[in-house]
């Protein structure tokens, strides 16, 4: 039998898990934790500069490796830092394990020194907390927080550690516990068959049918299955923000992503179908603009794991619980062997949505023409000398969407963005997670100067632990996004979105001991980029000029349909 | 329409506080709701009364059923079912009214369970509408304190909400 103090525990807990990082900062309530982790060396410690970016880290390393992210942060502020990282995983489905220092347990609710309620702070925000009460339930409860973020529909779990339940000096037996049991908690491991058949039945028969696939499917590693389906029916399909990859952006059957700024062709489809296949994707507000106009002629079937995200804003015709994997395979299987009802039907239908795209070529942006530097261009840039291949991390705003836009992901889990809470910060910390994951990729975070400034404490942490991502900073001196609102819709009154007294990027930078490179041009661009990836182990930031007044289009219209949108300063639908 | 919701749960720290949360949190409504542990100790019977069309309601026990405390839960206005709640009330008593007040109680089946000599301490139970209508009876007497417990609920016939 062997005794351990309960931080041992949680050490041991934690390298048994097969956890290789862990992300914190460390405080009085963790330190006995602390303490544990430097007497062993199996779990790297990974030292950030704030508690937000340990969260983003952890939830970047989660999203790359399919392996939950595991967070370590002491009481009160530490643990309230942690709070808009936790809510970024939680919107997106992130599994994460956020072990947080608590006062000891005899002052809580003494108001004592950095004392915080972070369980009832985190609750909304969490797909469930636990407070340690006996340092004799640490393997257990630590068991059931990693097996409850990464089943079902994965999300945060918050652990509350009183100091007092990681005492050196008390020891309890530690058994490592292999499995786990809650009798309130059986996430579904398959759909309702009759379900399945009854959609495959509607999609056999279907004359405009579109797949609208989520990051469930990302998530629930059923991208292979998605693929093979979509290409049986030979349908089209369009995938949400957090679905891009799943299925190659640069096959023909994809119409790209959806919603407020997703391409015309996957709006005009989505709008004119017949029938929407819904796969690990929840209709929020960003794809659907007016759900009362929403897909006026389609029956829609919603495959998802969690059945609160069925007809939660859309009413599912044909509602299917279930993980995207077993659900897809199981459509594969009723469709092999058999022949779609209508044919001719989806030739038109092709037809038509080629008719969407062609009408668009050309017409996406206006490229620079000698003049200041478009976003659009530097990500096109980006994409090229990548070869579509680096693992893209974006803040929140414009840029985001530009990398979105015109970066193409043919592989899953590649785009890397806050898409459900829109976390400004989230980009830079999250491409540190990943790298380690993925130290030979190439791992860029395209920023604008508004977000990286949120967490750009974190050029610290890289070089600490030479940590060698790439940072393109698509600097207009603007909160690009807000200004764009306030284009359209403020009648240019830019409240507050122009950046005064920006730091001088290319000093700061060098500061750190990093390489900078300021970008003015479109003849400076690509040879800056090719500087930039030509080691995959130094950190690099370029600080391009863009224009300011450039827009994200297409737009849908506010309480429009989705085939309501601008598509550029002077076009509409 | 109003619905009772009954839920089984894990009676542990925290479980009250993340349904309550919930209902805040999504917009939801609470119009009564009371918890006790059951026959089994690990495990609480909270029921609640909420109201809201069908959307809502799907969307409630949905989000119910996903919070990992509940094991179960049952709306019980979808079938038979009988619904009780307690209250006390201290009412008025005073010269012909304390007769009045005497005579109100025994019309409705309640018990007086306290007595001074201005006032009366009446305990009633039955479902919310019985309630609601002794209060109005009472209302032109003068009513001082109402203490109600919140619906709770069971299924009739052999429908059982366990484990």
């Amino acid at each position: 039998m062997e005794l351990l103090s309960g931080a041992d525990m949680i050490a041991r807990f934690l390298q048994d898990e097969g956890v290789e990082y862990i992300y914190g900062y460390p405080g009085g309530a963790a330190l006995h934790i602390y303490d544990a982790l430097f007497r062993q060396d199996k779990v790297k410690h990974i030292l950030v500069r704030h508690e937000q970016a340990a969260t983003h880290a952890a939830d970047g390393y989660a999203r790359a490796s399919g392996k939950p992210g595991v967070v370590l942060v002491t009481s009160g502020p530490g643990a309230t830092n942690a709070v808009t990282g936790i809510a970024t995983a939680y919107m997106d489905s992130i599994p994460m394990v956020v072990l947080c220092g608590q006062v000891m347990s005899h002052l809580i609710g003494d108001d004592a020194f950095q004392e915080t309620d972070i369980v009832g702070v985190t609750r909304p925000i969490v797909k469930h907390s636990f407070s340690i009460r006996h340092p004799s339930e640490i393997p257990d409860v630590l068991k059931k927080a990693f097996y409850l973020a990464a089943t079902g529909r994965p999300g945060p779990v918050v652990v509350d550690i009183p100091k007092d339940m990681t005492a050196p000096t008390e020891r309890y037996e530690y058994i490592y516990p292999k499995k786990v049991k809650m009798r309130s908690y059986n996430p579904v491991t398959r759909g309702h068959t009759g379900q399945i058949k009854k959609a495959v039945d509607m999609m056999l028969k279907a004359k405009r049918p579109v797949f609208y696939t989520g990051g469930g499917v990302v998530l629930g590693k059923a991208c292979e299955g998605l693929t093979d389906l979509v290409q049986r029916l030979d349908y089209p399909i369009t995938t949400t923000l957090m679905g891009i990859g799943a299925y190659p952006q640069s096959d023909r059957q994809c119409l790209g992503w959806l919603g407020m700024h997703g391409s015309y062709e996957s709006n005009m489809a989505m709008h004119h179908a017949d029938l929407v296949i819904a796969i690990g994707a929840r209709f929020d507000d960003r794809v659907t603009n007016n759900t009362s106009k929403f897909c006026p002629t389609a029956k829609i079937i919603h495959v998802d794991i969690d059945p609160s995200s069925i007809s939660k804003t859309i009413r599912a015709d044909v509602p299917i619980v279930g993980p995207a994997a077993s659900v897809i395979n199981e459509m594969i299987s009723l469709v092999q062997g058999q022949d779609i009802a209508n044919p001719d039907a989806l030739a038109q239908w092709w037809q038509q949505i080629d008719g969407w795209r062609a009408e668009r070529v050309g017409k996406l942006y206006e490229p620079s023409d000698g003049g200041v530097l478009k976003s659009q261009e530097v990500v096109e840039a980006l994409c090229r000398v990548t070869h579509g291949e680096a693992f893209v991390t974006t803040d929140v705003g414009q840029h985001q969407m530009f990398a979105a836009q015109y970066y193409k992901f043919d592989k899953p889990n590649r785009l890397i963005t806050s898409g459900g809470l829109g976390t400004m910060g989230f980009g830079f910390p999250a491409a540190m997670g990943i790298k380690q994951s993925y130290p030979d990729d190439h791992v860029v975070c395209v920023t604008g100067e508004g977000s990286f400034q949120m967490m750009m404490q974190e050029l610290s942490t890289c070089k600490q632990y030479a940590i060698g991502v790439k940072i393109v900073n698509l600097n207009n001196a603007s909160l690009g996004m807000v200004r764009q609102w306030q284009d359209l819709n403020y009648k240019s009154r830019h409240a507050h979105s122009y950046m005064e007294s920006l730091p001088d990027f290319h000093k700061l930078i060098e500061a750190y001991g990093f390489t900078a490179i300021t970008v003015n041009t479109l003849d400076e661009l690509e040879p800056a980029l090719e500087r930039a990836f030509a080691d995959k182990h130094e950190l690099v930031f370029l600080d391009v000029k863009v224009d300011p007044h450039e827009h994200v289009y297409p737009m849908q219209v506010p309480l429009g349909s989705m085939r309501d949108m601008l598509l550029s300063k002077t076009e509409r639908t | 329409m109003r619905h009772i919701i009954s839920i089984l749960m894990e009676n542990e720290p925290g479980a009250l506080s993340r349904v309550v949360g919930l209902f805040s949190q999504r917009n939801f409504n609470i119009e009564t709701l009371n918890v006790a542990a059951t026959e089994d100790p690990s495990l609480s019977r909270l029921t609640v009364t909420t109201v809201g069309d069908d959307r809502v309601i799907e969307q409630i026990t949905k989000h119910l059923n996903k919070l990992i405390d509940v094991i179960k839960l049952v709306d019980l206005t979808e079938g038979n079912h009988i619904e009780r709640e307690l209250m006390l009330v201290k009412v008025k008593a005073l010269g012909a009214a304390r007769d009045e007040v005497k005579r109100t109680v025994d019309i409705f089946r309640a018990q007086i369970v306290d007595v001074t000599p201005s006032l009366y301490t009446v305990q009633i139970t039955g479902d919310a509408t019985k309630l609601d209508a002794f209060l109005q009876a009472m209302g032109p007497v003068g009513i001082l304190e109402v203490a109600r417990t919140g619906v709770s609920g069971i299924a009739r016939g052999d429908k059982v909400l366990s484990l």
